[in-house]
């Protein structure tokens, strides 16, 4: 790759201080670290995986509306997690968390609990606590 | 508190944090130089370790190990201690800064609150250096090689990231230090040319049978893919060949990437050895790089459904060809370097 071929692409990147730094051959035929702004070649294989979770989380969030899971159930699929690693990282057993996938469990749980898994899954409680109209 | 610390990003986070520790102690080392004296090269194709239900490619060596081979070669002693309690692994963290020593930490990507929302993959294998700490705001100042400037993160959130549960691999808290550095560099020369050998040990010693690793690896893989179509179904194919796009090109996995950081590599290993026949063999991985490029567009094409889409099969034949390359590259390379006097 010459430098003037490193793609400059900006687009998961831009807003953030993340770059990507990438080796390139200088006119001389050296070679030279470039700072990337990121390719779109890579950001489409990192979207196509997350438009996928979000068509699988779709059934999911019927479900909730339908009073059939809560809406951790919906939040931990579309925050890539599974009851094991929600169960580890929260500190919540997993018999608990298992429990908290039923929609009228959730709703009893305290503030404290609901920032918990919040935190888990990094999002806010207003979040946790609904899932999208659409 | 914060150490004098010069930040500097880098194409792949290990070798960063090892090139930024080293210059800290005074000794202003290219990453490229880094990552090919540990020998980081390698490829490996396993498919029954998943990550978020895709198989796990990967185009370097295991997470921990450049640090460790490219410290011990250059004649640094460093160490490195793991943790069952969390809160002993932050005791120590603060111990170790206390007395002005950066230190390394392996931490889980989920929770690095300063990285895109996109990329909070439950990926555990970052490489971050602590290199400062605001006891009044709870904070410490953390250079990641992945972004162009030193960012902070709070107490909660490091402790977070240093114990992420589940992902790719379990973390204990591990961190790494130098805690002795050489009077002076040691001759480069032999051990330039000894890692050279042993990446292309590496690449192509392992015995057919067992066809995960090396250039087997990138053999095998070429010869899963035509299959996916017909055994997952077309919408877990696109996925799959996504994901190998993903480790190939993601930030802190590189891939083509790193076919080019070792160019950069063999054109130093050219300079310090005086054998100009490295720098062909640069152009050779050069090339090979920009074959690699150009499988990871092909391959877009086929997962963004394109019009002008390329079939499983052209995508095949091409890693087929790069892992045809890539084997006669590292056999003719081993003999060079053997020859040097």
């Amino acid at each position: 790759m010459k430098v003037e071929d490193v793609p400059q692409d900006g687009k998961f990147l831009v807003d953030s201080v993340a770059r990507d730094v990438c080796y390139a051959v200088d006119e001389q035929g050296n070679y030279q670290a470039v700072v990337s702004k990121g390719w779109d070649v890579k950001a489409d294989a990192l979207q196509i995986v997350l438009d996928d979770v979000i068509e699988q989380c779709e059934p999911i969030r019927q479900r909730v509306l339908r009073h059939e899971v809560s809406p951790l159930a919906y939040h931990m699929e579309k925050n890539l997690m599974d009851i094991d690693m929600l169960a580890d990282n929260s500190g919540i057993s997993k018999r608990k968390v298992k429990k908290h996938m039923e929609y009228d469990e959730f709703q009893k749980l305290d503030r404290e609990t609901l920032e918990n898994y919040a935190y888990t899954l990094r999002i806010t409680v207003d979040e946790l606590v609904t899932v999208p109209e659409k | 508190m914060e150490l004098d610390f010069i930040h500097k990003p880098a194409g792949h986070c290990e070798n960063g944090v090892t090139a930024n520790m080293m210059r800290f102690y005074g000794f202003d080392l290219p990453e490229p130089l880094i990552f090919g004296i540990a020998y980081g090269m390698f490829f490996s194709h396993i498919p029954f370790i998943k990550l978020a239900g895709l198989p796990v490619s990967s185009f370097r060596t295991f997470p921990g190990a450049l640090f460790g081979r490219a410290t011990k070669a250059l004649g640094f002693k460093s160490t490195t201690e793991r943790f069952l309690i969390e809160e002993n692994a932050m005791k120590k963290l603060d111990e170790k800064l206390a007395e002005g020593i950066p230190v390394g930490c392996v931490v889980g990507m989920y929770y690095l609150p300063y990285m895109p929302i996109e990329y909070r993959f439950p990926f555990n294998g970052h490489n971050i250096c602590i290199v400062g700490r605001d006891e009044a705001a709870g904070t410490y100042t953390v250079s990641d090689p992945n972004c162009i400037e030193k960012v902070t993160i709070s107490r909660k959130d490091l402790q977070k990231v240093r114990f992420t549960k589940g992902g790719t691999y379990p973390l204990f808290g591990q961190m790494y230090w130098i805690n002795k550095v050489p009077k002076q560099l040691p001759d480069l020369k032999p051990i330039v040319l000894k890692s050279i050998q042993k990446n292309c040990w590496f690449m192509t010693s392992e015995p057919s049978v067992i066809p995960f690793f090396g250039c087997n690896g990138i053999d095998y893989l070429a010869s899963r893919i035509p299959t996916w179509k017909e055994t997952l179904g077309e919408r877990k194919a696109a996925l799959n060949l996504a994901q190998i796009i993903r480790m190939l090109e993601e930030i802190g996995t590189g891939g083509a990437g790193f076919r080019f950081m070792y160019g950069a590599y063999l054109q130093l290993a050219a300079q310090i050895t005086g054998e100009n026949q490295f720098k062909e063999f640069s152009e050779r991985i050069t090339a090979i790089g920009d074959d690699w490029r150009t499988f990871a567009s092909d391959a877009a094409s086929i997962f963004k459904r394109r019009k002008d889409a390329c079939t499983y099969d052209h995508v095949a034949a091409q890693i087929a060809a790069i892992g045809k390359q890539e084997r006669a590259f590292y056999n003719d390379l081993v003999k060079v370097a053997k020859a040097v006097k």
